[in-house]
């Protein structure tokens, strides 16, 4: 045996080798970004149940994926994904080579791929959600409408810096302020940016607390911000039954491209308002929702492959999410405003940045600034009504972008 | 530095956008989510009116009823006197005892106020 000869193979096939050969340097700034995500999730606690995932995944796939290396131990592979989406190639559309080529992610990002994690996720959110602050205050949803307008903004922004339609459609749904929405878009239309798109969406999901503030406090007055709101009517059990259907039957025929996501949204919450199906509302919103978390995290986290993830179209996605998210708070703000005006002062225009869809995150916000403004303000449950209304607005508003491009 | 051919010329379906297009899709876009959520909102409008006059025919119902049979109102639910320093009774409706002293102290603490210059006049749980 020559150990020189062998030494040389071991440390050739390593991936400390890796970094020194073409490209491998981007792998190291990737593990350096994968730490900062991962000290912003753990350490500043910023949506850590998917973020940890997600840094954890860019970890592992720049750890084992090299481009100018030896690909054969990766656990994610961008070229077999490659291939699937190359109609001129015999696998495409195949899962089948994945399963008999892939890695641990490859086979885990399928649920990604496929749009079965997006869905589930949805149904855990339908199962945790109380409808009852829209029901009873049906103009909520006018505010959740509203607050969609940065995803036509940040759609119209990335054409002008010169992505493709689809690419665009991709990027603005950020605006959604929706995790799920968002990568489930971009897998149907532009999964090749999926990672920074995920990232981003994710990201400035965390950061709501500190985006929203100064805008909500530059766009009203200390007047406005002050207005104590009536208390809604009760809502029924069998309204709270019903809901769930209508609004099935309803944005599903209207796009139905929305089917996956507004479908399980609504079934998780009729399971959960229906009564006689505790068991199955309690594994959909504890069980269920935690394992797809624990794969959706790591596989959007392995398409962050350090030669896709580095490059100028990702700082612009990074802008371009942040302006979405500015505008939809601005657009919900403003209808806010609207509704102010013409109810006589009687709503207060700060339930209008919860329109965008970060479920509960956004309302919260609402509600610390309209106690910052009167200490004996609670708004929390009527920004329930905006934010709840902006998850079906941004799956309508993904609905509707998947109808255009696909 | 950047690998950014791979974002251009990513997938065989990618559509082209002009800007006039794009500005064109974003309006219209933004048109349909509110035209279908507008149409949500009547719909639920007339499901709550429906509700609504539903359980006001039952109130009334329930109300009559008292009033051909008015009940001896229990003993215990006279008026009982009041601790030294009590803002005043509080009605419960559905809420445990030991939640509605939790929420009046969450509700004072956010207030900074002393509990006992607060009256809480009656606390319900919103279904």
């Amino acid at each position: 045996m020559d150990i020189l000869e062998t030494l040389k193979t071991l440390w050739e096939s390593s991936g400390f080798h890796s970094f020194l050969i073409d490209g491998g340097w981007k792998n190291l700034i990737m593990i350096l970004i994968s730490c900062v995500l991962l000290y912003l999730g753990i350490k500043k606690k910023f949506e850590p149940l998917l973020l940890v995932g997600i840094a954890f995944g860019c970890l592992l796939v720049n750890l084992s994926y090299f481009t100018a290396g030896d690909t054969s131990d990766a656990l994610y592979h961008m070229n077999l994904w490659d291939n699937f989406l190359d109609p001129t190639h015999e696998d495409y559309h195949s899962y089948g080579a994945i399963m008999a080529h892939g890695g641990l992610l490859d086979i885990l990002y399928i649920g990604v791929k496929a749009g079965i994690y997006p869905s589930l996720i949805f149904m855990g959110v339908g199962a945790m959600t109380d409808f009852g602050p829209l029901i009873s205050n049906p103009k909520s949803l006018l505010l959740g409408a509203a607050a969609q307008m940065g995803v036509f903004l940040a759609f119209f922004g990335a054409v002008c810096l010169g992505f493709s339609g689809n690419q665009a459609a991709s990027i603005g749904i950020i605006g959604g302020a929706d995790g799920p929405t968002a990568i489930f878009l971009t897998t149907k239309l532009a999964p090749e940016l999926l990672g920074p798109i995920a990232i981003a969406a994710y990201s400035y999901m965390a950061l709501i607390p500190m985006i929203q503030p100064p805008l909500m406090r530059l766009l009203t007055t200390k007047k406005e911000r002050e207005v104590k709101m009536e208390q809604t009517r009760v809502v029924t059990k069998t309204e709270k039954i019903i809901f769930p259907i209508i609004v099935a039957m309803f944005v599903i025929l209207l796009l139905p491209s929305t089917a996956p996501l507004v479908g399980c949204l609504m079934l998780g919450n009729l399971w959960r308002e229906c009564g006689v199906t505790e068991r199955l509302s309690d594994t959909v919103q504890n069980a269920l929702m935690n394992i797809v978390t624990v794969f959706l995290g790591i596989s959007v986290g392995a398409t962050t492959a350090a030669d896709r993830f580095l490059s100028l179209e990702t700082i612009k996605i990074i802008v371009l999410g942040l302006t979405a998210f500015a505008f939809s708070t601005i657009g919900g703000l403003l209808v806010g405003k609207i509704m102010y005006k013409l109810s006589g002062g009687k709503i207060n225009p700060l339930i209008g940045s919860a329109g965008v869809s970060a479920v509960p995150m956004a309302a919260r916000v609402s509600q610390m600034e309209g106690q910052k403004a009167n200490p004996s303000n609670f708004l929390l449950m009527h920004a329930m009504g905006p934010n709840v209304a902006g998850v079906i607005g941004s799956a309508i508003a993904a609905g509707f972008l998947l109808a255009v491009f696909k | 530095m950047f690998d950014s051919n791979f974002f251009t010329a990513a997938a065989e379906n990618v559509k082209e956008m002009s800007i006039g297009d794009a500005a064109i899709t974003a309006v219209f876009g933004y048109c349909v989510v509110f035209c279908g959520l507008i149409f949500l909102m009547i719909v639920l409008y007339c499901t709550g009116a429906y509700f609504k006059s539903k359980n006001e025919k039952e109130s009334a119902v329930a109300e009559a009823a008292k009033k051909i049979a008015p009940e001896a109102a229990p003993e215990a639910e006279k008026e009982l006197p009041l601790a030294p320093g009590s803002a005043g009774h509080v009605k419960l409706f559905d809420v445990p005892d030991k939640e509605a002293a939790m929420i009046m102290a969450i509700v004072a603490d956010k207030m900074q106020k002393p509990l006992n210059e607060l009256h809480f006049i009656s606390i319900k749980e919103v279904k």
